[in-house]
């Protein structure tokens, strides 16, 4: 029962990481029918970016409290993500919107690749250690459950941004722009409403998720590395698909399904297969949910779309 | 039915005849190992990878070019031919088949395994299945970093070494052969082996291009539901597309893991795939021609990088900023995205869009 706890609480911190990051997808998805490949690799971006400005600030001025340099942190980070997804719908996508559906796919890829080869040329190859600016050392056991400060901090800051997105896109004049040019993006035009605009923000907007999504999973697990946005990326992916592509509840209900199944997964298997497989399969769990998923259910647990529209 | 480079812009003095064309490309196919030889063994090397990657490549065109099936797995059916290779011929499980066993039945595995992958992905959309099949390259890599325990299969990361060397009628590649006194390099050898398959698989692919299944997969990739409306069995097509490209990958593997005497998990990552898809994206999707060219390109890349870019750098800065394989995956990525923007259709592009076209022309 308390392994059952345990495993609850890991698959929550990481679910609600995977979900920040699926909603990104889904949101570009839902007006571009686009897959942004390069969207796991912002998330890299922010823990990297936010390391570095917590490296400078800390080195300049030493003492600061944790919080500060966090928030400092995050604050650095999250408009340079925005900028540089701006950029890569700018530069890259926005051109091909019209062009064969292999060709922004391609261009995707080559923004993932691009984006980390540029970190490995600027934060070298290595893994670097990422401060615990939340602490982590357990606070008293309850029902046998091990819950750290960072695993609330992480769960609370994730829902509260799922929250205040929710607002956004339904009940502001952005979020009601969004949905109608998700639902077209020429008839929402001929309403007046700027399409370029509205796909560039759902791109920002996305991306600060993403810095957001870097800075939580970096602390969790004390690491930030070039290549590190690639697993998170495709899970996240997969959350979205899980969920419905393009639905925004989806995503996050597939995130945090997709982070239970794992932590039981990784934490049963070595039963369940008698032994034969151990947790270093754990990131196959994504990829089988995905298949199943495409295969059984393509339009998701909440979505509406059906995957194989030709 | 001939090489489609006299479609590039080039200046006249440039658009040779076809018929002086032909015989030219096979005079350099022929002596490009003899004048890289005199460079030094370690181009001839690049040579005969190259022409792996020219197979990988051919393979992978198929699926992409062809049939219009992003893949981005394609590495595993690689992987599925060299582990094959590496299973039936080492002293790793004892057993030492002969090639003319061991290709073929990897071969079949891989196609086995394009079949196991396309079955349940067909209904997908383009970018649906790209993710699918990378997941696909992953569990493939994952289980081949693992399965050392509880039973040792694959060895797991350190690999598995002293494949055996391709050895045809007894006469075994991997050693210097001595003909009437003249030394003749082991890497000479496995580049005419290797040449004999490319070429092989050129004449095939070539007939396959304008054959009805051809046909069927350029009208699936321009449009899939006027290809169904028509008639076409898209799914079997496609499928058939999966299957014969994996074949293409698994033989090449298995000849990768003779040439190279050891495989390990390392040479199967993501990254591989990416790089052959580029192969294809920078030379021209669904141009033969043009993915040829572009594989040979793309390998030869690190090495040039090698010998040019890091003198350079060192001239330059007195000390090397970006070491060769960075810059190579630099120049990859950018070539990606810049190719889409500015020359979607490659260097070479596909001459015509509909193979029949290509009949007449000839």
């Amino acid at each position: 029962m308390e392994t059952f706890l345990q495993q609850t609480l890991n698959g929550l911190v990481s679910g609600s990481i995977y979900a920040l990051v699926a909603l990104g997808y889904t949101m570009v998805y839902g007006i571009l029918g686009l897959i942004n490949f390069a969207h796991g690799d912002l998330l890299m971006v922010g823990a990297l970016v936010a390391l570095q400005t917590v490296t400078l600030l800390n080195a300049a001025v030493p003492g600061l409290h944790p919080v500060i340099l966090l928030l400092a942190g995050v604050a650095v980070a999250v408009p340079v993500c925005m900028a540089v997804g701006y950029l890569i719908e700018r530069i890259g996508y926005r051109r091909l919107r019209n062009a064969p559906r292999l060709a922004p796919l391609i261009t995707a890829i080559g923004v993932s690749f691009l984006l980390q080869t540029l970190a490995m040329i600027i934060w070298g190859r290595e893994f670097h250690v990422f401060p615990q600016l939340v602490s982590t050392t357990p606070m008293e056991p309850m029902a046998g459950v091990v819950v750290s400060p960072l695993q609330i901090f992480t769960i609370v800051v994730a829902f509260a941004l799922m929250g205040g997105l929710m607002l956004l896109v339904n009940k502001s004049r952005l979020g009601r722009a969004m949905r109608a040019t998700a639902e077209n993006h020429r008839v929402a035009g001929l309403m007046g409403i700027n399409a370029n605009g509205v796909i560039a923000a759902t791109f920002i907007i996305g991306s600060g998720l993403a810095a957001l999504a870097g800075v939580l999973f970096a602390s969790n697990y004390a690491i930030a590395h070039y290549a590190m946005g690639f697993t998170p990326g495709l899970k996240a992916f997969t959350a979205a698909v899980l969920g419905g592509i393009g639905n925004l509840p989806g995503a996050m209900v597939g995130g945090l399904v997709l982070g239970l199944v794992e932590s039981f997964g990784a934490g049963y298997i070595e039963h369940l297969t008698f032994g034969f497989l151990n947790s270093s399969y754990q990131d196959i769990f994504a990829f089988v949910i995905l298949g199943a998923v495409l295969i059984f259910r393509p339009s998701g647990l909440l979505g509406e779309r059906v995957a194989d529209r030709a | 039915m001939t090489t489609t480079s006299s479609t590039l812009p080039l200046p006249a003095s440039f658009a040779l005849d076809r018929r002086i064309q032909r015989p030219l490309v096979i005079l350099l196919a022929l002596a490009a190992p003899l004048v890289a030889l005199a460079m030094g063994k370690s181009w001839v090397r690049v040579l005969d990878f190259a022409l792996l990657y020219v197979l990988l490549a051919i393979g992978l065109n198929l699926v992409v070019g062809f049939a219009g099936l992003l893949d981005l797995g394609y590495i595993a059916f690689y992987a599925v031919g060299a582990y094959t290779w590496a299973f039936l011929a080492s002293p790793h499980f004892g057993i030492h088949l002969p090639f003319w066993i061991v290709l073929p039945l990897g071969a079949a595995f891989a196609a086995l395994a394009g079949i196991a992958l396309g079955f349940p992905t067909l209904r997908l959309r383009g970018d649906y299945l790209a993710i699918v099949t990378l997941g696909f390259g992953e569990i493939i890599r994952i289980f081949m970093n693992n399965l050392n325990q509880p039973i040792n299969i694959t060895n797991g990361p350190q690999g598995i070494d002293s494949i055996d060397p391709l050895t045809i009628a007894g006469l075994d590649l991997s050693r210097d052969l001595d003909l009437f006194g003249f030394q003749i390099s082991s890497l000479l050898l496995y580049y005419y082996a290797f040449l004999a398959c490319v070429v092989f698989a050129i004449i095939l692919v070539r007939r396959l291009q304008i054959s009805r299944i051809g046909r069927a997969w350029a009208a699936i990739r321009d449009d899939e539901l006027a290809a169904k409306a028509i008639g076409i069995d898209t799914r079997m097509m496609k499928l058939l597309a999966f299957a014969l490209g994996a074949t293409f990958g698994g033989v090449s593997g298995g000849l990768f893991a003779a040439f190279q005497g050891f495989v390990s998990p390392e040479s199967f990552s993501l990254m591989e795939s990416i790089v052959v898809l580029t192969m294809i994206v920078l030379g021209g999707m669904g141009n033969l021609a043009g993915v040829v060219v572009g594989a040979i390109m793309l390998t030869a890349l690190p090495e040039l990088l090698r010998h040019f870019a890091v003198p350079m750098q060192m001239a330059l800065f007195g000390k090397t900023l970006l070491d060769p394989e960075v810059l190579r995956m630099l120049l990859l990525s950018l070539a990606m995205i810049v190719m889409m923007l500015v020359r979607p259709a490659g260097l070479l592009p596909a001459r015509t869009r509909y193979a029949h076209r290509d009949r007449r022309n000839a």
